[in-house]
């Protein structure tokens, strides 16, 4: 009887590794920016090229700042959650437009809806590379202190915005 | 004067194709090091391809990036530290060797040793056993019989 309970026990381990292994996304990489102070920048806004907005005016405020582009297909699919998420008023968003041309940029903000308090134009896409963006659309919880707390790679939906975001910023906001 | 002039026509094209026909890479040891480098990173967009060769658009402007450090006067560690402060050990396909990465560098060998002690404690037991194993004096007497002899003689 012992000898079959050995390798039974194996089997279960590895079963157990694998069922683990399953429910990670290897697309996710962990950030190594969070808990550290967000990248500083000045960069143009797309409603107003002459007027610029940089994190340190947000100083003892808690907000969002999501990044997005007119060609990336997943930040359709998160528009929604965000305008209902600007509905409740409950955190200010801050667009970043990466890589982008304004007048798409535009255009989709016109045609889709505005969650964005500022949308601020990345088109080269060297504040990304300092945000360590790999994949848009990407998402920053950012606090009073300017520090990143919490990253989301992909598009925002409702589930992880009411298990993991809002509840943060919640306990942030305090 | 006509001469000259067609010469100066004539001459007009070259020129322009010298212009046009820039290097992809205007210092070409430079380039090298970058290339050699990015081989020994990750492309975050497309994970099994490194740096080097992948073509996404992240990695087209990483390698910019690097080229710009670079010819800035950055060593190759500032230029890593300045990718894994952004992106994480990730980008590194040789991850340091830190607490976090222990069980990745030694986890093959601890393996290992632990296969050849269970190996040796194993054939050890198993060796115990058949020494063990002393035959009754039925049994000598049978040996004996088979063999032919009465079991004294050497």
């Amino acid at each position: 009887m012992k000898r079959f309970l050995i390798p039974l026990a194996i089997f279960l381990v590895l079963v157990g590794f694998l069922g683990v292994g399953l429910r990670l996304d290897p697309h996710e990489v962990p950030s190594p920016l969070i808990g550290k102070l967000a990248p500083d920048f000045n960069l143009p806004l797309l409603s107003d090229a002459s007027r610029h907005f940089s994190p340190a005016e947000m100083r003892g405020k808690v907000w969002l700042l999501n990044v997005w582009a007119s060609w990336c297909t997943s930040c359709r699919q998160e528009h929604e959650t965000l305008l209902e998420l600007a509905r409740r008023g409950v955190v200010p968003i801050y667009g970043m437009d990466y890589k982008d041309q304004p007048a798409d940029a535009q255009g989709v903000l016109n045609q889709a809806g505005n969650p964005y308090v500022e949308t601020v134009m990345d088109i080269d896409g060297r504040v990304g590379i300092n945000f360590g963006v790999y994949g848009v659309p990407e998402t920053y919880v950012i606090d009073k202190s300017g520090m990143i707390r919490y990253k989301l790679t992909g598009p925002l939906t409702p589930e992880n915005l009411e298990g993991k975001i809002l509840p943060l910023l919640k306990e942030l906001q305090k | 004067m006509r001469k000259w002039l067609l010469i100066f026509v004539l001459w007009l094209p070259l020129v322009a194709v010298a212009g046009e026909a820039k290097p992809l890479a205007q210092d070409p040891v430079l380039e090298q090091r970058m290339i050699s480098l990015s081989e020994d990173l990750r492309c975050l967009v497309c994970q099994n391809e490194s740096l080097a060769g992948s073509r996404a658009d992240l990695a087209q402007d990483l390698r910019q990036e690097i080229r710009e450090q670079m010819r800035a006067g950055k060593s190759d560690e500032e230029v890593i530290a300045y990718l894994t402060q952004r992106y994480g050990d990730f980008v590194l396909y040789k991850p340091p060797v830190k607490p976090l990465t222990w069980l990745l560098w030694f986890g093959p060998f601890a393996l290992l040793i632990g296969a050849i002690g269970g190996l040796y404690a194993y054939i050890k037991r198993r060796g115990n056993r058949l020494a063990d194993e002393s035959l009754s004096e039925e049994e000598k007497k049978r040996v004996a019989t088979l063999l032919g002899s009465n079991g004294n003689e050497s």
